[in-house]
C-alpha cells in the first residue's frame, strides 16, 4: 500500500502534504470538532439530567390528592397543591388582563403607528425591560401596593407578573405585526375602510398565530416566576381566591418545601416541579410547532 | 496544468444540473464558458474546485481529471485541491476586517506556503501581478472595504493568485463592476494567460470575444459546443449556438 | 406603515387608545424607576457610597451595607461567564457548522429548553442535588487535586459561591449559545466561500471569516447573559448559603448576592433605615442590569437586527 501512496504523492500535487504544519491544521481542526461536540454534549446532558431527575424523583408523588388537597401541616403525609395551582392560574390570569393589553398594543403602536426616534427609543426601553431582573417588579408592586395596603396580595402579585409580560408580548406582536404584507393593508384601505378597521379586523387577525403564540409564551414565562411573589402574593397554605390577600403560587410552594426539613414535602416539590416543567415543556413544543420552528432552517 | 473532464453530471438534491459534460482545457489558455442564466456555467466551474459539494445535497458523479489526477478520488480530500486552484467570485468578496495585505496573505500563510520575507514577496508579487500594487502600495495597512469595486476584485485576483495555482477560476468576475474597472480586468485575464490555465464564465459575449482563446457554450446543463472563440462566433456549428449568439433567446 | 387616508373619529380613537396604554406603559417604566429610588433616598443619604462598603446589614446598630453582596454577585456572574462563554460559543460552532443535518433543529430546540425551565427548579436542583453532591464528592476532590489555588481551599459546605456559580452557568449558556448561533449564521456565504476558496479547513474558515463577522454579536449576547447573572435571583439564593463568609478568594465560602439580599431581607425590613437599605440593593441590581442590558442591546443592533430575540 504505501509504495502506491508514494507513487501517487510524487505526481499527485492534491494530496494531502506530509508536513508539520499540514498536520497542525488537521489537529487543530479535529479538536475544535471535538472540543464543540463536547460542549453539545454537555449542555443536552445537563438539561435531560435534569428533567430526568425530576421526573424519576417527582413522578411517584403526582396523584390526584395532589390537585385536590392543600398542603398538611408539618409535613404530614397525605396533602397536595391544589392551593398552589390554583393560585397560579389566578395570578396568571390577573398577569394576564394587566399585560396582554399593555403588551399587544404597545406592539400595535411599534408596528403600525411608529415612525421616527419616538418609536425607537420606545422599542429600546421595551427591550431593555426585557433584562430586568423580575425581583425588581415584585420590589415595584411591594411598596406601590403591598406597603399601602399593608397586606400581601394576589392583585400585588399579578401586577408584578403583568409587567413583566408587557415586553415579551409587545416585541413578538410587533414582529408578527410587521410580517403583515403591505398589501393587505392598502387593499383594505382602497376597500374605503379606515385605518382602525384595517388593523383591527385586517392586519390583526393576520397576524393572529403569531400573536397567540406571543401570549402564550409570556405567560408560561410567568406562570414559573417566583422571585416578584416573595414580597407580593406571598404565599399562603390555603385554599385562597381573594386577590386582596396573599395567596400561593406553584413556584412559591416549590421554593418552600424544596428547604424544607421534611421528606415528604420534598417529595412534593418535586412533585410539583414535574408538573411546573411538563406544562413548560408542552408550551414550548406546542410554540415551536405552531410557528414551524421543526422545519430545517439551513 | 490540463484539466479534462470525463462524464460529469451534477445534482443539487433530487434535480440534475449538469449532463454527461466531457471537455477538455488546454493548459496556458483563456476559455470562456457563455451560456443563459441557469445552465449551469456556474455549477460546472465549481465542480472543477469541488466547491460545488458545499452546498447542502449536493452531489457528483464523473471524473475530472487535472494533469492526470482525478481530483474526485476518494483518497482526495476537496482541501488540497482547492489548494491549487484559485476563483475570483461574482462579487468581490474580500475579507472586510482585514487589511489589504492580510487579505493576500491569508491564502498563503494558512497552507504554510511562507512566512516572513518570503511571504512579503509573495504578496506583493501577486498584487503587482493582478496591476494593483500601484494604487495601494502605500496603503498596504488599510482595511480592504476602503477600496473601489474594482480594486477590491483585483484584490481577490491578487488573493487568489497568492497561493500560487496553476488554474484560475472566474465565475462573472465584472459583472458587477463598471466599464473602466472591466477593462482593467480584462486585460488582467489576457496577461495572466500566459502563466495559468484560467476558465471565465461570462454572460458577455463580448467580453469572451475579447479575452477567450477557446469558448464554451452550456445551454440546460448539457455542453453544447465548444471551439477556438474566433471560429465559435463567426461559424458556430450548433444550431443552438447559433441561436444564442444571434440573441434568439438571452 | 399607514399613511394619509381618511382620518375619522375611530381612527383617532384607537390612535389616542393606542397612544395611552403605550404612554401607560412608559409611566410604569418610569414608575419603577422612581419608586426605587425615592425609597432609597434615605440610605443613600445616611450612607452615600459606604453603602458599598458596609459589610452587613445590621438593624441592631443601623448599620446597611452590601460589599459582600456585591462581592458574591461578582464572583458568581464571572465564574458563570468564564465557563459559559466557551461552552455555549463552542455549542453554537457546533450546531452551525458540524453537526450532522438531521440533528440541527433538534440538539438547538434542546439547548434552547434550558432557557425555559424557570429558576426555582434549579434552585431546587442546586439545593438538594448538586449542593450534597459537591460537599461530599466535588470538593474533596477539587481541594485534593486543585488545592494549591486559593479558589479551592477551605471547608466543604456544599452551598456556597461554587455552587451558585455553576447553576448560573447553567442558565446563562442558552442565551449565549442562540444568540452566537443566530450570528453565526448571519455571516455572508461569499465570506466563507472566500476562504473555502483558498483551500482553507472548517477550523479555518471558522477562525477567519466566521468569528471576526460575528465578533460583535457574539460579544453582545456575552454582555446579554452577565446581566442576566447578575440579576439571577431564585435560583442563587437557594445554593449560595445566604451566610457571610469572610470575603475571600476561595469559592467554597458561602456568601450572597445583591438578589439574594433582597429575597431574604425584605421579610424582615422595618420600616425606616432597613426597608431603605433593601430597596437601594434594589436600586442597585436595577442600574447594574441596565446597563449592561443597554450595552449589550447596543452591540446586538449594530449587527443588524438578529430576529427574535424574545431573550
Amino acid at each position: 500500500m504505501s509504495t502506491v501512496v508514494e507513487k501517487q504523492s510524487a505526481a499527485n500535487p492534491f494530496q494531502a502534504p506530509r508536513t508539520a504544519q499540514n498536520a497542525r491544521r488537521k489537529a487543530s481542526n479535529i479538536v475544535i470538532i471535538f472540543f464543540s461536540l463536547l460542549a453539545t454534549a454537555f449542555a443536552v446532558t445537563v438539561l435531560l439530567y435534569l428533567l430526568l431527575y425530576v421526573l424519576r424523583s417527582g413522578l411517584p408523588y403526582i396523584n390526584v390528592a395532589l390537585f385536590t388537597r392543600i398542603p398538611t401541616p408539618n409535613g404530614e403525609p397525605g396533602g397536595g397543591l391544589a392551593n398552589s395551582i390554583q393560585g397560579s392560574l389566578i395570578l396568571v390570569g390577573l398577569a394576564s388582563l394587566f399585560g396582554i393589553p399593555l403588551g399587544l398594543f404597545t406592539g400595535i403602536y411599534l408596528s403600525e403607528f411608529g415612525r421616527g426616534p419616538i418609536a425607537t427609543g420606545v422599542r429600546f426601553l421595551v427591550d431593555v425591560l426585557t433584562g430586568i431582573p423580575t425581583i425588581i417588579f415584585g420590589l415595584f408592586a411591594w411598596i406601590f401596593i403591598v406597603v399601602p395596603q399593608q397586606s400581601f396580595s394576589g392583585l400585588a402579585g399579578g401586577v408584578a407578573l403583568g409587567i413583566i409580560m408587557i415586553p415579551i408580548v409587545a416585541r413578538t406582536s410587533e414582529e408578527v405585526l410587521r410580517l403583515v404584507p403591505k398589501e393587505l393593508r392598502e387593499a383594505s384601505l382602497a376597500l374605503g375602510a379606515t385605518e382602525s378597521r384595517t388593523i383591527l379586523q385586517v392586519v390583526i387577525p393576520a397576524a393572529r398565530n403569531g400573536i397567540i403564540t406571543g401570549i402564550v409564551l409570556a405567560m408560561a414565562r410567568v406562570a414559573g416566576e417566583t422571585a416578584p411573589l416573595l414580597m407580593t402574593a406571598f404565599g399562603s397554605p390555603f385554599f385562597n381566591s381573594d386577590i386582596t390577600q396573599p395567596m400561593d403560587a406553584l413556584p412559591l410552594r416549590i421554593f418552600n418545601f424544596a428547604e424544607s426539613p421534611y421528606q415528604a414535602q420534598i417529595n412534593q416539590a418535586y412533585a410539583g416541579s414535574l408538573v411546573l416543567i411538563v406544562l413548560i415543556l408542552l408550551t414550548s413544543f406546542a410554540i415551536r410547532w405552531a410557528t414551524g420552528g421543526f422545519k430545517q432552517q439551513r | 496544468m490540463s484539466i479534462q473532464v470525463e462524464n460529469l453530471n451534477v445534482w443539487y438534491g433530487r434535480s440534475q444540473a449538469l449532463y454527461n459534460v466531457n471537455l477538455i482545457f488546454e493548459p496556458l489558455s483563456v476559455t470562456a464558458i457563455i451560456g443563459p442564466s441557469g445552465c449551469g456555467k456556474s455549477t460546472f466551474v465549481r465542480c472543477l474546485n469541488r466547491m460545488h459539494e458545499e452546498v447542502p445535497g449536493a452531489s457528483v458523479a464523473g471524473e475530472v481529471r487535472i494533469d492526470g489526477v482525478n481530483i474526485y478520488a476518494r483518497s482526495i480530500q476537496p482541501m488540497y485541491v482547492r489548494r491549487h486552484i484559485g476563483m475570483v467570485f461574482q462579487r468581490s468578496n474580500p475579507l472586510p476586517n482585514r487589511s489589504i495585505w492580510e487579505n493576500v496573505a491569508i491564502g498563503p500563510r494558512i497552507n504554510g506556503l511562507a512566512g516572513g520575507a518570503a511571504l512579503k514577496e509573495i504578496v506583493e508579487r501577486s498584487l503587482k501581478q493582478a496591476a494593483l500594487w500601484d494604487e495601494i502600495k502605500d496603503r498596504l495597512s488599510e482595511s480592504a472595504s476602503q477600496l473601489s469595486g474594482g480594486q477590491q476584485q483585483r484584490l481577490c485576483i491578487a488573493r487568489a493568485l497568492a497561493i500560487e495555482p496553476k488554474i484560475i477560476l472566474m465565475d462573472e468576475p465584472c459583472s458587477a463592476l463598471d466599464p473602466i474597472s472591466t477593462f482593467q480586468v480584462e486585460e488582467l485575464i489576457k496577461q495572466l494567460k500566459s502563466a495559468y490555465t484560467v476558465i471565465v464564465v461570462t454572460h458577455n459575449m463580448q467580453q469572451a470575444g475579447r479575452v477567450a482563446d477557446n469558448t464554451v457554450f452550456f445551454l440546460q446543463g448539457k455542453l453544447i459546443e465548444k471551439n477556438k472563440t474566433e471560429k465559435f462566433f463567426s461559424h458556430p456549428e450548433k444550431k443552438e449556438t447559433e441561436d444564442y449568439i444571434t440573441g434568439r433567446f438571452s | 406603515m399607514l399613511g394619509g387616508g381618511s382620518r375619522r373619529l375611530s381612527d383617532t380613537l384607537f390612535r389616542g387608545f393606542t397612544l395611552l396604554l403605550v404612554l401607560f406603559v412608559l409611566v410604569i417604566i418610569a414608575g419603577v424607576t422612581w419608586v426605587l429610588v425615592s425609597n432609597s433616598l434615605p440610605t443613600i443619604r445616611q450612607f452615600g457610597w459606604s453603602f458599598l462598603s458596609n459589610r452587613a446589614f445590621d438593624p441592631i446598630h443601623n448599620v446597611f451595607g452590601v460589599a459582600p453582596a456585591i462581592f458574591g454577585t461578582l464572583v458568581t456572574s464571572a465564574f458563570a461567564i468564564f465557563f459559559a462563554v466557551p461552552i455555549g460559543v463552542g455549542t453554537a460552532i457546533f450546531l452551525v457548522d458540524f453537526c450532522p443535518r438531521p440533528l440541527r433543529m433538534p440538539l438547538a430546540f434542546i439547548v434552547e429548553l434550558l432557557a425555559a425551565v424557570p429558576s426555582v427548579i434549579y434552585g431546587l436542583f442546586g439545593f438538594l442535588v448538586l449542593a450534597p453532591w459537591l460537599q461530599t464528592v466535588g470538593q474533596p476532590w477539587l481541594q485534593k487535586y486543585l488545592g494549591f489555588l486559593p479558589f479551592f481551599q477551605g471547608q466543604f459546605h456544599g452551598l456556597g459561591l461554587l455552587a451558585a456559580g455553576m447553576i448560573l452557568v447553567i442558565m446563562v449558556l442558552p442565551l449565549i449559545t442562540s444568540v452566537s448561533r443566530e450570528v453565526i449564521l448571519t455571516t455572508p456565504t461569499a465570506q466563507r466561500e472566500a476562504l473555502l476558496a483558498l483551500g482553507a479547513t472548517r477550523w479555518e474558515v471558522i477562525r477567519h471569516a466566521v468569528l471576526p463577522y460575528a465578533r460583535i454579536g457574539i460579544t453582545g449576547g456575552v454582555i446579554l447573559a452577565l446581566g442576566r447573572a447578575l440579576g439571577e435571583t431564585m435560583a442563587v439564593t437557594m445554593v449560595i448559603g445566604n451566610q457571610a463568609s469572610p470575603i475571600g478568594p476561595s469559592l467554597f465560602n458561602t456568601g450572597y448576592t445583591l438578589s439574594s439580599v433582597i429575597a431574604n431581607q425584605f421579610g424582615e425590613a422595618t420600616p425606616g433605615l432597613f426597608f431603605s437599605a433593601v430597596i437601594e440593593a434594589g436600586l442597585l441590581v436595577f442600574m447594574i442590569t441596565l446597563i449592561t442590558n443597554i450595552i449589550a442591546r447596543i452591540l446586538i443592533y449594530r449587527m443588524g437586527r438578529v430576529g427574535g430575540l424574545a431573550a
